[in-house]
């Protein structure tokens, strides 16, 4: 199986975060991955993305012109990626920032209250873990615990505390969905 | 079995580099490569025996390099498109001195300043020399995170081998995109071979001189047939590729790096259409693997050279089979990446237009039809 996950927001949502994790995750799993940044003339608060496949064979193109999910954490991504999910594809939005859906019908879309979520626990910034975990709670790429690992792994060196508030923001957004939000 | 990392490319070469025993570096900044000195920078100031120093231009950089390798030490410098045409002078000096040195160029579009997408618009330059004088540097090529890694290593061992620059040629996109990787182990640097040639003080021994400039014409003759021999030994001992599906093929796709990786998911998806399609890739540029293409080139009815440039590569898969197959072009230059899809209909339609001629149909494209569709 071989899945193409376009991660898209502002600057400073954490969008770089949510693939590196999600690819650290698939590696450890023994599957093929490959994580890449838009690079260029990227500032502050500007928009930031990046594509992760996960594979469970070699990966030709580490690029998705028509990815099979896209996270659009801020109203732009959506309409910049709502053309390009391949249809059937699935989008998440960040229903805190997106009251508009896309428009069109083939794809389905997620709504994931990933700010207020994050408010809720406590930490605005751990909005990211949120929305991944749900993401992969939806289409099931690597086990949570697989995740819960890989933000331990990359976190390394920080106060427990980042390393366990953001672990816990990974098994609420993944649970969230189930519960009606 | 050693462990997986997840590292970006340009993080990969300079951990691999500083393991097989760089300890200098030098350089001045250009996107999309500037993880690479970050990374020697942030490592170099925790190792006592390391020099990083961000110079205040290119020339000064490769000039350092020249004075590092001189001195004895593994020495590396990168930059991207623009910058390494402004190292070329010192690339020049290195190889008319004989010293060993790792210049990384992670290319992007051109020419001119052009853009900072990925591109493999120096395939030219980096193969033929690039500077002035009758010299060629060893050109490495690598397609995935793991290579950037062997190859990284591999340069340093050449490099020294050899008493040549060896050039190590990614892209952008090489150099952002993360992979796992497992890295080389260090190398112990007492247990590289000592250098007979060194400038390092002639205490006890008779002085040595190393100079580019040869007023006597005689005397340049010699180095330059010197050289000669030596490129003549490289070309017979280090030309390396990787042949992919070729045993049945019909029709093969030469790509090297990015374009290379797009060309195997192109193929794939040709073979799931009943093409016999296979992938040919070089894996050093120069010298070029010309020999295994030159034995398939009989059995075979068609290579497509795909590159992300305007056709440089193309060159040296025709010299390699000297008319025994059709050759044909596909190139997006600029900085676009097309996908293997987009690939993959090349060939079906290259596949298609072989079958009918085959079968005694008329051939109303050929290869000129084929190039206006990517260069346009």
């Amino acid at each position: 199986m071989l899945s193409k996950i376009v991660f898209s927001g502002f600057g400073g949502q954490g969008v770089l975060m949510m693939g590196y994790v999600l690819a650290t995750a698939g590696m450890n799993e023994n599957k093929h991955v490959t994580f890449l940044p838009a690079y260029g003339a990227e500032m502050r608060g500007g928009t930031a993305n990046c594509t992760v496949v996960v594979s469970d064979e070699e990966i030709a193109s580490p690029i998705a012109s028509s990815p099979d999910y896209a996270i659009a954490m801020n109203y732009p991504s959506m309409v910049k990626y709502q053309n390009l999910v391949r249809p059937g594809g699935i989008m998440f939005l960040n229903s805190d920032l997106i009251s508009q859906g896309p428009s069109r019908t083939d794809i389905t879309t997620v709504q994931v209250p990933a700010n207020s979520l994050a408010h809720e626990m406590g930490n605005d910034r751990v909005l990211n873990m949120v929305m991944l975990g749900a993401v992969n709670a939806t289409i099931g790429i690597v086990p949570e615990e697989a995740l819960l690992q890989a933000v331990e792994t990359l976190l390394e060196g920080k106060k427990r505390v980042m390393i366990e508030i953001n672990q816990k923001a990974l098994s609420l957004g993944a649970r969230c969905l189930s519960q009606g939000h | 079995m050693a462990k997986k990392v997840l590292m970006r490319g340009t993080h990969v070469l300079g951990e691999a580099a500083i393991r097989a025993g760089c300890r200098a570096y030098f350089g001045y900044p250009i996107t999309p490569q500037n993880e690479l000195p970050e990374y020697m920078a942030a490592a170099f100031v925790k190792m006592d025996d390391a020099v990083f120093l961000q110079a205040e231009s290119e020339l000064a950089s490769i000039n350092m390099v020249i004075g590092a390798s001189v001195a004895g030490a593994r020495v590396m410098t990168s930059s991207s498109s623009p910058g390494v045409s402004l190292k070329q002078e010192g690339i020049s000096y290195l190889a008319g001195m004989e010293l060993p040195a790792v210049v990384v160029n992670m290319m992007r579009g051109g020419p001119g300043l052009g853009n900072i997408a990925p591109s493999q618009s120096d395939y030219f330059q980096a193969t033929r020399g690039g500077g002035h004088g009758d010299y060629r540097t060893i050109v490495l090529a690598p397609a995935y995170g793991q290579e950037i890694a062997d190859m990284t290593v591999a340069a340093f061992d050449l490099a020294d081998h050899y008493r040549t620059p060896v050039m190590i040629l990614g892209d952008g996109m090489m150099g952002q995109m993360m992979e796992p990787v497992v890295l080389p182990e260090p190398v112990d640097l007492a247990s590289l071979p000592s250098k007979d040639w060194l400038l390092d003080g002639c205490a006890g021994r008779p002085s040595r001189i190393m100079r580019s400039l040869w007023l006597d014409p005689p005397l340049l003759e010699e180095l330059n047939w010197r050289l000669a021999r030596k490129y003549e030994a490289i070309t017979r001992e280090i030309p390396d590729q990787e042949m992919y599906l070729l045993d049945d093929a019909d029709l093969v796709v030469a790509a090297y790096g990015t374009a290379a990786r797009i060309a195997k998911g192109a193929v794939h998806r040709a073979r799931e259409m009943g093409i016999r399609v296979g992938l040919y890739r070089p894996k050093t540029l120069w010298p070029f693997p010309a020999e295994a293409l030159a034995q398939m080139s009989r059995s075979i009815g068609e290579i497509i050279v795909f590159e992300l440039n305007i056709g440089q590569m193309v060159e040296d898969v025709r010299l390699a089979v000297e008319g025994k197959c059709g050759v044909s072009f596909y190139g997006r230059p600029g900085g676009v990446v097309p996908t293997p899809e987009e690939l993959a209909r090349i060939i079906s339609s290259t596949y298609h237009k072989l079958e009918s001629r085959r079968h005694g149909g008329a051939d109303i494209s050929g290869e000129a039809g084929l190039r206006a569709v990517g260069s346009v």
